[in-house]
């Protein structure tokens, strides 16, 4: 049976519904990036909530509202010859409100930061139908508790984004990459972090199967052909350096609509990269200079992976699942937060 | 003035028996004797003052942990300190309140060159940190204009900027990780690699949340590979408004310089009177600093020339060697001193939208005419983050009262155009009657809110950042509680 749908107009009518809601409601903008377990209950449609509420290019200030597709966002900003930094990946109906509640950060999160970097106001409705705003339009805004960040990437379980404001970014001039072309995945990362090291100003750096360790460069054309001459120096001693493909930074996000079996996103300090790799089939890419892997796994396989800082977490599957899990106290502290902001516990998921 | 609310009587009466306590759980770490409290009694909003019933120096995460559960069982409200540097009265004491001050937890516990991070205690100074990974080719690269003596802790409290955040971001931008003492004397660490945790980004809530949700004792901080070298170019204009079109200028054509600082005259002639940098005299001057190889720093500078002279400036000086560099800052580095010069001040920190400075001059220009106090503007032009300095009479009846009353106007004009009241100071006491201008009462009743969850009793930092009547219902159920047997 197909769910049933909701699509308020205006924030007023939001605000109504969520208010008069008595059973659980599933915020969903595009739907392109669920994770297991996630989207029961009545489907909360953002995607008429649209417009571009204010843009002012030599602010670098976007505001826009939840469900505008992220590609009308990307096409207003590049008239402008401006960018979300982030660089989100997004698919046929992705919106800008979706971008932000998952946070989703593509390669150049290792220079310019994740989306919850690059947002800096929001609106939103909480769990008892109560609009709030939170920062504002400036980038540089320390006035009272930056809730910005805490509905940054929280999935729709605190309140439902009506409205986000973005710093945005000059498009770079220029851009290269280099590869290498003989690295597995392993081997990538110490050539990834001596790029990184350095002062290069690298704008991306991963590793995908067939097309080996990638960096990019971006700016000015000749502080990129003096810095890609200065790396490319440095790197010999990793392989061979070549020229990379540029279309393989959008290739770096996999599919998590594609059926074919359980996809891993996993977390860690570049340098635990090499081992928590060892225990697992090659990946699907690495990202962020090995912070990020992305890996297919046999269905309901739960990955056998040595201590590490950071999380796996099974994003394309039948169940939820989180290596290592919450500690308890975190677990406490996202509990009681999510009773103040939802008491009748509307937004489900258990992600 | 600034009101705080009346100590509560129920701890003043068991000043002995808690000092005892704290003694007992941390010898050696406790000072109660009035003369030496005294030191802690202001920070760096140093009009306002208040002796604290004691202080401790803790020199770990476990000994925060212990000492705010004491805390928590005597109900005993806690003020955190890092250096003392706020210029909000963020670390400004109460009567009642136990001061627990990081000044003791200063060690590097790790450094990661592959992984681009370091790890310290909370009590670090802000430039010591960028001192133990110099030798590694790296940087930290929030620097607040206080980053001799300002603490990491207090950094992550206020969300601090600096002269750079342009390209580099503030604080929560450059911050992976946090162990945080919760009022209970519970620890658990927040965020992780890239500073992603699993769940809610409770890192980012905490960064900025001025010591009221827990004491930060570790962190974890992104470091960055020093650039190859840096340059500035100094211009000047004949109008300050020609001067905001240029900023606007270089960030339209896709240039983000790593700075750009603005003086206006009244802050040109006091830091040339001081510091004789051999600033031009003219009505608005820009600093704009651009980093890289030398190339990089030729082409960047040279397309910053070309938009500049599109605004027929009265002076474009273009750094070519280390002392030129040195000299052009020299002015902009000596600006507080030249204003401490020329009597008491108070610095503001409202953020503007960029495209609103022309509007906001002139209202300041209007706003110091009627007040006859004399407002100097020297800020962080690329991102809007003013700071107008409001010269007093600290020994005149009614100045400070006077000056306080336009510094609140300027803010409420920052706040009408589209921007906010702290854009990295923090509120603290000074700016916390003025949050009911920028929030409407559900936008401040959503942040409390996230304080209920951390910190339930509000005993933690309490007379800050909400409006004493706002948050009054909160203490107040505080005090009605009675205490825990220790």
């Amino acid at each position: 049976m197909p769910p049933e749908i909701m699509r308020p107009e205006t924030e007023g009518q939001l605000a109504d519904l969520i208010r008069g809601a008595i059973a659980p409601l599933s915020i969903t903008g595009g739907g392109t990036r669920p994770w297991p377990g996630e989207g029961g209950g009545t489907h909360l449609d953002m995607t008429a909530l649209t417009g571009v509420t204010l843009y002012e290019p030599e602010a670098l200030t976007l505001v826009v509202r939840a469900g505008t597709p992220l590609e009308t966002v990307r096409q207003t900003l590049a008239a402008e010859g401006q960018m979300l930094a982030f660089e989100p990946v997004g698919r046929d109906g992705s919106t800008i409100g979706g971008v932000a509640a998952t946070n989703a950060s593509g390669p150049r999160r290792v220079q310019a930061g994740a989306a919850r970097d690059a947002m800096i106001g929001v609106r939103f409705v909480d769990g008892q139908g109560e609009v709030i705003r939170n920062g504002g339009r400036v980038m540089k805004n320390v006035t009272g508790y930056d809730l910005v960040k805490l509905m940054a990437g929280s999935r729709g379980r605190l309140g439902a984004l009506t409205e986000i404001s973005f710093r945005t970014a000059p498009l770079p001039p220029v851009t290269l990459t280099l590869a290498l072309p003989d690295l597995d995945a392993a081997a990538a990362i110490p050539a990834l972090s001596s790029a990184l090291g350095g002062p290069y100003d690298v704008s991306g750096a991963a590793w995908l199967p067939g097309q080996g360790a990638l960096i990019r460069l971006e700016g000015l054309a000749a502080s990129v052909t003096s810095r890609a001459a200065d790396l490319t120096d440095r790197l010999q001693a990793h392989g061979a350096v070549t020229e990379g493909n540029p279309q393989a930074w959008l290739l770096l996000c996999p599919n998590t609509q594609d059926p074919q079996a359980d996809i891993w996103r996993i977390t860690c300090r570049p340098s635990e990269a090499p081992a928590v790799l060892s225990h697992l089939p090659e990946p699907l890419s690495l990202d962020w200079g090995g912070a990020l892997i992305h890996v297919r796994l046999p269905a309901d396989q739960i990955p056998d992976l040595p201590h590490f800082s950071g999380h796996a977490r099974r994003i394309r599957g039948a169940a939820p699942a989180l290596h290592p899990a919450a500690d308890p106290l975190t677990a406490r502290l996202e509990r009681d937060l999510r009773a103040q902001f939802d008491p009748r516990g509307l937004f489900g998921g258990d992600a | 003035m600034m009101q705080m609310p009346p100590p509560d009587p129920s701890v003043l009466s068991r000043r002995q028996a808690i000092t005892d306590a704290l003694n007992a759980a941390l010898p050696g770490a406790v000072i109660q004797d009035p003369a030496e409290t005294r030191a802690y009694e202001c920070d760096a909003l140093s009009a306002y003052r208040c002796a604290p019933l004691a202080v401790v120096l803790p020199r770990s995460t476990d000994e925060v942990s212990r000492l705010l559960r004491l805390c928590h069982e005597l109900r005993v409200p806690v003020v955190p300190r890092g250096a003392g540097t706020s210029l909000a009265g963020g670390s400004m004491p109460t009567a009642d309140a136990v001061v627990i001050g990081l000044s003791r937890m200063t060690d590097v516990l790790e450094i990661s060159a592959p992984d681009r991070q370091i790890r310290v205690q909370a009590g670090r100074t802000n430039l010591s940190v960028s001192g133990a990974v110099e030798g590694l080719g790296f940087f930290y690269a929030p620097d607040p204009s206080s980053q001799l003596a300002c603490a990491i802790g207090g950094n992550i409290a206020m969300n601090s900027g600096g002269a750079h955040c342009l390209k580099y971001g503030v604080t929560t931008n450059n911050l992976l990780g946090v162990t945080l003492v919760l009022m209970d004397g519970s620890v658990v660490e927040l965020g992780g690699p890239m500073g992603e945790g699993p769940g809610l980004d409770l890192l980012g809530v905490v960064c900025g949340s001025e010591g009221q949700l827990g004491i930060v004792t570790e962190a974890t901080l992104r470091i960055l590979p020093r650039p190859a070298g840096a340059r500035p170019a100094l211009i000047g204009f004949d109008k300050a408004e020609t001067a905001g079109a240029c900023v606007a200028a270089i960030i339209r054509a896709g240039i983000i310089p790593v700075a750009i600082e603005f003086m206006d005259s009244p802050c040109i002639k006091a830091t040339e009177a001081f510091a004789h940098a051999g600033y031009p005299d003219c009505e608005a001057l820009l600093i704009v600093e651009v980093e890289g190889t030398p190339p990089e720093i030729d082409e960047q500078l040279a397309l910053i020339r070309d938009i500049a002279m599109r605004f027929d400036p009265v002076e474009f000086r273009e750094s070519g060697s280390d002392d030129e560099s040195r000299r052009i800052w020299l002015g902009r580095k000596s600006a507080f001193g030249a204003m401490g010069q020329m009597g008491d001040y108070i610095c503001l920190d409202g953020t503007i939208p960029v495209t609103a400075l022309p509007r906001v001059l002139a209202g300041i220009g209007d706003l110091s005419r009627q007040y006859g106090l004399a407002v100097a503007n020297v800020f962080h032009a690329g991102d809007g983050n003013m700071h107008p300095l409001i010269i007093y009479d600290a020994n005149a009846p009614g100045d400070l009262d006077r000056a306080e009353d336009l510094g609140a106007d300027i803010l409420r004009l920052c706040v009408e155009v589209g921007g906010c009241l702290t854009g990295e100071h923090g509120v603290g006491i000074e700016k916390r009657d003025l949050m009911s201008v920028q929030f409407d009462p559900a936008d401040l009743e959503a942040q409390m809110r996230v304080k209920d969850a951390f910190d339930p009793h509000w005993l933690l930092n309490a007379a800050k950042v909400f409006p004493l009547d706002v948050s009054a219902p909160r203490r107040d159920r505080r005090l009605n509680r009675t205490p825990h047997a220790a």
